[in-house]
């Protein structure tokens, strides 16, 4: 088979540079092979070996706290939760995929953050997705989008995990490089946690799950690519889901795990076998001796290329414990699963691949993989040059919008802003009967079985922000998505990252990249929420666009108690409405800016860091104190779209609210202000002077801005508007912009 | 009384069914592996929510050929009581226990939020605790759940009394607007002519305790303990 000659010119097809291609002969001591090219060029691909970005996520805290495993160490996250209970959660990108085939794009995505969940002993209890288009009126962003929801939701609900929350933006810069982030969180028992690892000499290696075709071979090096006019070619890059066979998958390795069967287990992703072979070995400082010959395959004359850096979904490697084959081999069966051994460990890090009696291949384990001999590089970055230009510019004086009700509606059906039920009404977001904040609200919250606790979860990033100022952008993306979070009754603990930008082999970008993680690191610090881990997604762009820089935070907050989860909507008449937190005239970077003068430019809102820590605690406080009905944060569309929102997110019992309130500027800046660190909450009138002197003494700017009742929604003598208008416009918007043609 | 709740490959609502039978009502509840011969002693079987065998071919259609159905039908001709939720209702459908078929909704998507029902037969084994014409809601979530049956078939629907549950507004009209999945009549749940086999598309066990702010479904159960 290996007759190709492998030399630097097919190496650089293979993506590896000529530096690397050294490298690679470096750990050999010879010249590759043709297979052996092939897995070093899917384990050095970006995707895999983190080589552009490992050095500065380093730099993240990613330790201490609740943390069971450091960042990078397993398959997820693992937070201790107490009770005997931990959560696993990881967001991951796909938005490679689902930009050339959004339906199996999107549905692969979400089968490969799941298996990285379940991996580790944890059952999954929620998913969310975080998701980025270009302009909603283009029928390409329309059919993206129909792909990517059906994907999504086809995966999710035969599987049966609930979609709880997410977010969905429209931008031009998306237009040609959708993404598609999903994000998975599970409940494991701490004594049942399952590791990534092979070791044990003589151990059975065994392949579970669906048979290895030709699907996805080389996905990691797609995904690590600009996308260009030849992706489309690409289709066969891109894997297919069995969400059915996940399910199974699901049953059967939560079994083998509870029974205490095996060492170490694996998901296959990104870079097949060659991938999870290397990177469990490298974990126990082991290695493998692997017969391809026995890998259950569902086409024909497959070479070891293949089956090694095939894609092929819902498969998985365990490392069993000697003795144990054949309880673990019953388990498989009971689930109709394949279960094969192919080989098993042995001491040195080594890995062999053998067919047809044949070695084809023979590399070092730990030379593969991140954090062992995969490349780390430093990139050079620079500051672009638009960034001093655009947040420089003077807003103070575009045209004053003086018809605010008119402007309201506007905002409240803007894509960005408007409730987009069109969408997660095709999720099923309450099989598992633990979801109690549904979506749609500030975060999603899930009760524990066998506990009074519950967990908050909820993804945030405001590209424009970030694109404008990469540090301060991000550092509000951490500080909404714990903003998010607390407004549920939940503590922040944890944050999963999933960081998508363009080339960072382009200076600028990198700087975007550098900053991004800097100011993630400082928040992160601030509001003590390590990194968990996550995903890096580098080359989103095309000839035309390049993203805005995107990094999603996934938000974990933990709820003590039950009976302290608080929703965001206004309850009963007489209720008195709170303003916490101080509003400033920041439209840069705004919805309002961006829907009423269609620019992104301008300095975006500050954040004071400290300040908003002390505000969650003190908000967090007031809600286990039992003083507060309901809490939402103020976001995108500022005051006026989240007093609006209390208003009408209880559809079944809307309420009116008449607010009047001390501007001390322009107007329509006030109500579409976009300041950080706010929150509405409404109080009963019983515990007026509580809440006052609670928040006089932690020192919290607040104003009481109105009572809840009525059947309208007025804002001093700016706004009057009916609830049945506020409900269309916010409700069936987005519904009536997917069906226009 | 004791619950079985059976579990096909595919099922995802068998532990949720499991729970809400053995920790909120607290009653006993065993599961019913779909390889397994017996039904174990079980007074009252579910088949619950779930894309069974993935569902690739029409709902429920190769679920029915499980040897748990086989005792499941046996069980059921001879009186015994079956509710199927759901996946369960389409699996109920396919193996004949039901009269009727469910198709994919006139949306042609899968949809999911919390429905309107009205209960149109309070005589049954599972309705006997809601009153006559009484509006409930409770969760639904469901790609193929648009009932169709011949006109003769219908016919006898209404004669026998076998329709329990229909969709409606939240005053309880029978609206087109309120019909999530284009069902005839707005078709809900119905029951076979015995009485003792119940299908329905809303998960009644989604809706059993207090946190979820609707405890509509426990009636559909503790109408059954009554009986």
């Amino acid at each position: 088979m290996n007759e190709i000659e492998v030399t630097l010119d097919l190496a650089l097809k293979h993506g590896l540079t000529e530096e690397e291609f050294e490298r690679v002969k470096k750990f050999l001591g010879r010249i590759p092979n043709y297979t052996e090219l092939g897995c070093y060029s899917v384990m050095w691909s970006e995707h895999c070996s983190y080589k552009n970005s490992i050095a500065l996520l380093k730099t993240l805290p990613r330790s201490g706290g609740r943390l069971l495993v450091q960042a990078g160490e397993e398959n997820a996250g693992l937070v201790d939760i107490g009770d005997g209970f931990a959560v696993a959660f990881k967001i991951e990108s796909h938005n490679h995929p689902s930009a050339v085939e959004p339906y199996q794009g999107a549905a692969t995505g979400v089968g490969g953050i799941l298996r990285d969940i379940f991996t580790m002993g944890a059952r999954p209890i929620a998913a969310l997705d975080s998701l980025r288009f270009g302009d909603l009126k283009n029928p390409k962003t329309k059919f993206l989008l129909n792909g990517v929801v059906k994907g999504i939701g086809d995966y999710g609900n035969c599987f049966g995990v609930p979609t709880v929350a997410g977010e969905v933006y429209f931008e031009e810069a998306y237009q040609d490089n959708c993404l598609v982030n999903a994000m998975a969180v599970g409940i494991v028992k701490t004594n049942r946690i399952a590791k990534a690892v092979a070791k044990g000499k003589g151990n059975p290696v065994f392949i579970v799950g669906s048979s290895t075709g030709r699907d996805g071979i080389h996905g990691a090096t797609f995904a690590s690519e600009e996308l260009s006019d030849e992706t489309e070619s690409r289709r066969s890059n891109v894997q297919v889901g069995d969400p059915f066979a996940e399910k199974l998958l699901l049953e059967a390795t939560l079994e083998i795990i509870k029974k205490d069967l095996i060492v170490g287990i694996q998901d296959m992703g990104a870079a097949g076998i060659i991938c999870s072979t290397s990177e469990m070995s490298a974990r126990g400082n082991s290695g493998m001796r692997i017969d391809l010959d026995l890998v259950p395959l569902r086409e024909d004359n497959m070479s070891a290329y293949e089956i090694l850096l095939s894609e092929s979904q819902e498969r998985m490697l365990v490392v069993g414990k000697k003795g144990c084959e054949e309880e673990i081999k019953k388990v498989f069966e009971k689930w109709d699963l394949q279960c094969l051994k192919i080989g098993e460990v042995i001491e040195n890090d080594l890995l062999e691949f053998y067919k047809d009696g044949k070695l084809e291949a023979k590399l070092p384990a730990s030379s593969l993989v991140l954090g062992g001999g995969a490349p780390v590089y430093y990139r050079e970055w620079k500051e672009p040059e638009y960034f001093k230009q655009l947040s420089s510019i003077d807003l103070s004086n575009l045209p004053e919008i003086r018809d605010l009700n008119a402007a309201l509606l506007k905002l409240l059906s803007s894509p960005n802003i408007t409730n987009k039920n069109w969408i997660y009404h095709q999720y099923d977001y309450t099989v598992g009967t633990n979801t109690v904040i549904q979506p749609g609200c500030d975060a999603a919250v899930i009760r524990i079985k066998k506990t009074n606790k519950a967990i908050a979860v909820k993804t945030d990033c405001n590209g424009r922000y970030v694109y404008l100022n990469p540090r301060r952008g991000t550092m509000i993306a951490v500080a909404e998505s714990a903003r998010n979070v607390a407004c549920t009754g939940a503590i922040p603990i944890a944050i999963t990252n999933c960081l998508n930008f363009g080339n960072p082999y382009d200076k600028e970008i990198y700087w975007q990249f550098k900053e991004a993680i800097e100011g993630m690191k400082e928040a992160c610090i601030v509001f003590d929420t390590p990194v968990t881990g996550g995903n890096v997604s580098f080359y989103n762009e095309s000839k035309n666009h390049t993203v805005y820089p995107t990094p999603v935070i996934g938000m974990l907050g933990l709820i003590e108690n039950v009976i302290h989860i608080t929703s965001s909507y206004f309850k009963d008449e007489g209720d008195l409405i709170y303003l916490l937190g101080e509003t400033a005239p920041e439209i840069g970077g705004s919805e309002f800016l961006k829907e009423f003068f269609n620019k992104v430019e301008g300095d975006i809102p500050q954040i004071n860091l400290k300040f908003e820590k002390h505000l969650i605690d003190t908000l967090i406080s007031l809600i286990q104190k039992g003083f507060i009905k309901s809490a939402h944060d103020l976001s995108d569309g500022g005051l006026a779209v989240a007093i609006a929102e209390c208003c009408i997110m209880n559809r079944k019992k809307k309420i009116g609210a008449e607010i009047n309130i001390n501007i001390n500027f322009r107007n329509d800046f006030f109500l579409f202000s976009e300041s950080q660190s706010r929150i509405l909450i409404t109080v009963n009138t019983h515990f007026k002077n509580d809440v006052e002197k609670y928040l006089n003494d932690a020192n919290i700017p607040f104003e009481m801005i109105g009572t809840v009742g009525g059947g309208k929604l007025k804002i001093n003598n700016l706004i009057d508007l009916s609830l049945e208008e506020l409900d269309d416009a916010y409700f069936n918007s987005f519904e009536r912009l997917m069906e226009s043609k | 009384m004791k619950f079985g709740v059976v579990i096909f490959p595919g099922s995802n609502c068998d532990y949720d069914t499991y729970y809400f039978l053995k920790f909120v009502l607290g009653v006993e509840t065993i599961f019913l592996f779909h390889k397994e011969n017996s039904l174990q002693g079980a007074d009252v079987i579910i088949l619950p929510g779930g894309f069974s065998y993935g569902d690739y071919l029409r709902t429920g259609a190769i679920a029915k050929f499980s040897p748990i159905m086989k005792e499941v039908i046996n069980f059921a001709n001879k009186g015994g009581l079956v509710i199927g939720i759901c996946n369960g209702f389409q699996i109920l459908c396919e193996s004949g226990l039901l009269p009727g078929a469910l198709t994919k909704n006139n949306t042609l998507k899968f949809v999911c939020y919390s429905q309107n029902l009205k209960v149109v037969n309070n005589k049954t084994f599972f309705t006997n605790n809601y009153q006559m014409n009484e509006v409930i809601s409770m969760p639904i979530a469901h790609g193929e759940g648009n009932y169709i049956i011949d006109n003769d078939g219908l016919k006898d629907l209404y004669d026998n009394d076998q329709i329990i549950l229909k969709y409606c507004d939240e005053f309880g009209n029978i609206t087109q607007e309120s019909n999530p999945n284009g069902s005839i009549d707005n078709i809900a749940g119905i029951c076979n002519k015995n009485g003792n086999v119940f299908g329905l598309m809303p998960h009644p066990e989604r809706c059993g305790e207090p946190i979820f702010g609707n405890t509509d479904g426990i009636k559909i159960f503790e109408s059954i303990l009554n009986k």
